[in-house]
């Protein structure tokens, strides 16, 4: 369902004349693969490897220097401006930092994103009632995001990308700012999705997790993909 | 749509309510700005009123001989009167003219007895005339000299205040000038700071709004809710601005209407209260809508 073909992206940036850097950072260079509806895929690498920049080409958040990203049928980069969100109405995103909107609560933050997609009020309410309650979260709807630890945060997160029942979850990073039992509780919960019959991507660097999972890994290293296995581990 | 709409306007008024920081730095500057506009507006009517004044305070007199009488003098009125530069003109008899002049120097006991010893009314009759506009005085002059009125004419006075005639007529378009320069300058700086605390305030949002791309909503429901908060803002700013002016015109009309020349700043409040309202509200929600809609452009990239 997921579909990159030889995708290279070059970073272009303003130096110094005198600075000895090259103006220019090879994120991602002929990365090609393909994912399965259906699949739990992990993408591993060191920081700076190309992970990120990956998700923001599905995203449609970047740009591709080369090569096509294919979502479904469609060629991501070639959907028009005003029809991008519909692409990312298709996909749950889960970051490191959470990415919470700090002025709305809880609840809120989840229910946002069924009032974009123009859902009704008294879905919105069931549903956003029902997934926070997945997540374990039923009795904190009503606290800001200042309130909650990190763990709860992420929760929140989670369920916001899981409210509109997408095709696809993207987590980065999620549990990197996590201590090992939230860490725990979060690839439980991704796990718990992926049973449900949502597609996972999750990219991180934590060895345990990926070991734990013994599902398909994707290696990257200085923007190259450099290992596809189906039970993969965790070697760089 | 009409859900869409409905959310953006909840959404809207949500971040009003909760972002108390930047509604409070945008209702400041709004309220100020709002403010600088309404003062122009006292000031232009301050100037009308203070210029109409001193035109109005120009005319001719035209004195008329001794001999001449009162029918003669009103035929010559209605002569004038027609004269298309001619505004109005008041006739001031001799007995007026004397009452004037002995109730302004009733305090003078040597003009008083002076009078008393001639016995007669010295004073002459006379037409006040006021022009459309003062550049009109020396044509009706030259037109009051003719020969043919030299019989009934004693004397024009004109020539004494020509300079002054003209001098003011100078310094009205330099007041009207000035006044105009500065208030332009003053409002452009005002929504200049004003267009920028509300851009601070948006920058602010960034990631907010980076967050409210990722999950898929569209531009229009991104900046809807700053559009919304720009007009509330706007209204709130302007209500504000107009209770103050109602409370500080009505404090400081009275007291400022002698410094004024009989402005009454309050008067000119509640006479042109629509047109105050009007300004208030356009120029308070004009800015919160322009700034915020302006602002948000550049973060709303895909
Ligand atoms: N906006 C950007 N401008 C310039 N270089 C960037 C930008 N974003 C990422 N990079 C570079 O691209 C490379 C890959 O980054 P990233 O995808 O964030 O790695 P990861 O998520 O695996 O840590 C890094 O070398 C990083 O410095
Ligand atoms: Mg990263």
């Amino acid at each position: 369902m997921i579909k990159f073909e030889k995708v290279s992206k070059i970073y272009l940036f303003e130096t110094e004349p005198q600075s000895r850097r090259p103006p220019k950072s090879v994120a991602v260079e002929g990365v090609s693969f393909e994912i399965q509806t259906g699949e739990f895929v992990s993408l591993v690498g060191r920081s700076g490897a190309g992970k990120t920049t990956l998700l923001k080409l599905l995203l449609a958040e970047e740009k591709p220097t080369a090569g096509q990203i294919y979502f479904g049928k469609e060629n991501v980069h070639e959907i028009e401006r005003a029809k991008i969100p519909n692409l990312r109405r298709k996909i749950g995103v889960v970051f490191q930092d959470y990415k919470l909107l700090s002025a709305k609560t809880a609840y809120e933050n989840v229910a946002y994103v069924m009032a974009v997609m123009g859902a009704p009020n008294q879905v919105i309410e069931s549903d956003v009632h029902d997934v926070l309650e997945i997540v374990g979260l039923s009795e904190r709807g009503h606290h800001f995001p200042a309130q909650l630890s990190g763990g709860e945060k992420q929760r929140v997160a989670i369920a916001r990308a899981l409210i509109h029942r997408p095709e696809v979850i993207i987590a980065d990073e999620p549990t990197g700012n996590l201590d090992p039992y939230n860490t725990h509780d979060i690839i439980q919960l991704l796990i718990k999705i992926h049973d449900l019959g949502t597609t996972v991507i999750l990219a991180t660097h934590n060895k345990e997790v990926i070991n734990h999972l013994g599902k398909r890994v994707l290696t990257l290293e200085q923007g190259r993909l450099i290992r596809d296995e189906q039970r993969g581990k965790f070697i760089l | 749509m009409f859900l869409a709409l409905e959310r953006i306007i909840l959404l809207g008024w949500e971040k009003f309510s909760r972002d108390k920081s930047s509604t409070w730095a945008a209702l400041i500057v709004t309220a100020v700005v709002v403010f600088m506009f309404s003062s122009l507006l006292f000031l232009q009517g301050v100037s009308v009123f203070l210029l109409s004044r001193l035109e109005n305070s120009v005319d001719v007199s035209v004195y008329f001989a001794q001999d001449a009488s009162e029918e003669d003098i009103l035929a010559f009125k209605e002569r004038l009167l027609p004269v298309p530069e001619v505004k109005d003109a008041v006739y001031i008899s001799k007995d007026k003219a004397l009452e004037e002049f002995v109730a302004l120097h009733k305090n003078d006991q040597f003009i008083v007895d002076a009078l008393e010893t001639i016995g007669t009314n010295p004073l002459l009759a006379s037409l006040n005339i006021l022009a459309k506009d003062p550049g009109q005085y020396p044509k009706i002059a030259q037109f009051l000299e003719q020969e043919a009125f030299s019989g009934i004419v004693e004397r024009v006075d004109y020539k004494d205040r020509q300079n002054v005639i003209q001098r003011m007529e100078e310094l009205t378009k330099g007041i009207r000038l000035v006044v105009l320069i500065v208030s332009v300058g003053l409002a452009f700086i005002a929504v200049l700071v004003a267009f920028n605390t509300i851009r601070l305030t948006i920058y602010n949002s960034r990631d907010e709004i980076e967050v409210m791309r990722l999950v898929g909503a569209s531009n229009s429901f991104i900046q809807g809710p700053f559009v919304v908060q720009g007009i509330v803002v706007g209204v709130f700013g302007g209500l504000l601005t107009f209770l103050f002016l109602f409370f500080l015109s009505w404090f400081a009309g009275p007291r400022f209407e002698s410094f004024l020349s009989g402005f009454n700043l309050f008067e000119y409040f509640t006479s042109h209260v629509f047109l105050f309202l009007a300004l208030e509200f356009g120029v308070g929600i004009g800015l919160g809508v322009v700034s915020s809609v302006v602002a948000i452009q550049k973060y709303l990239r895909i």
